[in-house]
């Protein structure tokens, strides 16, 4: 049997043979980072998914008129669960949603915001991996699913925008993120893994299709 | 009803937050077969971690709560629509106490309704019992998973699926492929074949109430799933994704009639998260 195992060199997302890498990144930094790579995220990112999407995409509003820097930051795919209590924003869940939906959008969306790094789970099309080439970004996997043991990953809810007009779950969030575990999948030297994962299963299908 | 109600509140908390343990268990297993240090064995770390954590604190282990949907069976004489009633206000009560994400969206206006209530949200399928407690199954249905689902009308050349289970595996085995790792695997798959199409989708959604070590009652659907349960695992998608052994824990099949001049196949999947309770209450006599 033939499955596309992607070697690395630690047994937990915790261990030593992760990059450190701090926020924001240059486009130096981006391009230092390979497929494979399993880094742990620190500094400030933003949320942002359907409808923040397509918001930037259809309305292209101006980076300064974005509350928040995008450049050299990243922009995670996430509708959290955010409970607000008197003074602060608790955040109670904060996985990833599927990338995919916003192939679409993501390429542009690089290449004007100067964002660094997407991350998502699942991976993104080939749309996104020339984007990445393009402008010197990343594309990174983290745990689909794993909710509650990545809002402990964030230090700090410290703002959102939007949050009216798209509520909760679509509201671009601001996180400050300690040792966020992610893993880069696709790169900007044109590597997705993702793409080779789908080239080997494709290879097993045409076999399990042939023996009845 | 108000004693109902709590308890519905307390079901969505259990489902929410508490993974149920065949799932667990089948994911431990899981993290044992995959390699030591490989990102597939990562993962199942990471995932086993949340598990725990969302389990002690009550808080829900995925942030996506997902769509609910509700089995129930009620005994003659009770009200449908006064469960029904009572499992609207439970979900608003939930959604505000444990708190879910409020999921539920207005078609035409996009606005959401902050307490996942809506029209046919949630979703509640009824049917009478001739038990005496009322029984509720609820799941919690990710839209991650939800989005991978495939409706198939056989026969199919494109994949080259005829009106019989070869035909079926192979809709199985092209809807896992396609999902790839964008559902949140290890999924469980469910399988419904039957004559119409909202039938089958309600009966593979059935299946996923089935516990992962649960054996076919029919002897063929049972061998059936253990094949298309080695065969999916055999795509070498893995965990999340990361590539590996395990793309799915468990394969489920239900099947009705069918029609002479019709073969539906629907392919519902649950990822990893596949939250489920069930709450069985019993009436006073």
């Amino acid at each position: 049997m033939e499955t596309a195992e992607l070697k690395v060199d630690c047994s937990t997302l915790d261990s030593k043979g992760a990059k450190t890498i701090h926020l924001p990144l240059t486009e130096d930094a981006a391009r230092s980072l390979h497929a494979g790579d399993r880094v742990f995220i620190n500094g400030l990112i933003v949320t942002g998914r359907d409808k923040l999407h397509n918001y930037l995409f259809n309305e292209r509003p101006p980076k300064k008129r974005i509350p928040f820097h995008l450049e050299g930051s990243i922009i995670y795919h996430c509708g959290p669960i955010v409970k607000k209590t008197a003074n602060r924003y608790q955040l109670i869940a904060s996985g990833p949603t599927t990338s995919m939906r916003l192939e679409m959008y993501e390429p542009r969306i690089i290449a004007e915001y100067g964002v660094r790094g997407i991350m998502g789970k699942g991976g993104m099309g080939e749309q996104t991996l020339h984007a990445l080439r393009e402008n010197g970004c990343v594309y990174l996997h983290t745990i689909g699913g794993a909710a509650v043991y990545l809002a402990d990953r964030v230090q700090k809810v410290l703002d959102v925008w939007k949050l009216d007009e798209f509520g909760m779950t679509e509201a671009m969030w601001l996180f400050d993120v300690k040792d966020f575990p992610a893993i880069v999948t696709m790169d900007s030297h044109g590597r997705s893994l993702h793409d080779e994962l789908q080239e080997n299963s494709y290879r097993e299908l045409k076999k399990l299709v042939r023996m009845k | 009803m108000t004693d109902l109600r709590n308890a519905i509140v307390e079901l969505y908390r259990t489902a929410a937050s508490s993974l149920p343990s065949d799932v667990d268990a089948s994911l431990r297993h899981a993290r044992g077969k995959e390699e030591k240090g490989s990102n597939a064995s990562a993962a199942l770390a990471a995932i086993l971690e949340n598990i725990r954590i969302a389990r002690e604190t009550g808080r829900p282990l995925c942030q996506d709560t997902g769509v609910p949907v509700f089995f129930v069976k009620i005994p003659c004489g009770v009200s449908h629509l006064a469960v029904k009633s009572s499992i609207v206000k439970a979900t608003r009560i939930a959604s505000r106490t444990i708190p879910l994400r409020p999921n539920a969206v207005d078609v035409l206006t996009e606005r959401n309704s902050g307490d996942n209530t809506g029209n046919g949200f949630p979703v509640i399928y009824c049917e009478e019992t001739k038990g005496s407690s009322i029984a509720i199954d609820l799941m919690l249905k990710g839209a991650g998973s939800e989005n991978i689902g495939q409706l198939y009308k056989l026969p199919m050349e494109e994949i080259g699926a005829e009106r019989n289970l070869e035909g079926v595996r192979r809709c199985v085995l092209d809807a896992i492929y396609k999902a790839q790792g964008k559902g949140c695997p290890p999924y469980i798959i469910a399988v419904g074949i039957g004559a119409s199409k909202d039938q089958v989708t309600r009966l593979s959604k059935e299946q996923l109430l089935r516990k992962i070590e649960d054996v076919n009652s029919h002897q063929t659907l049972s061998a059936f799933e253990k094949r298309l349960l080695r065969d999916v695992n055999r795509l070498g998608i893995g965990p999340l994704g990361f590539g590996g052994k395990t793309t799915a824990l468990g394969v489920k099949v239900g099947v009705n009639h069918r029609h002479p001049a019709s073969y539906f196949v629907d392919v519902s999947v649950s990822c990893w998260a596949n939250r489920r309770a069930q709450l069985i209450w019993k009436l006073q006599s």
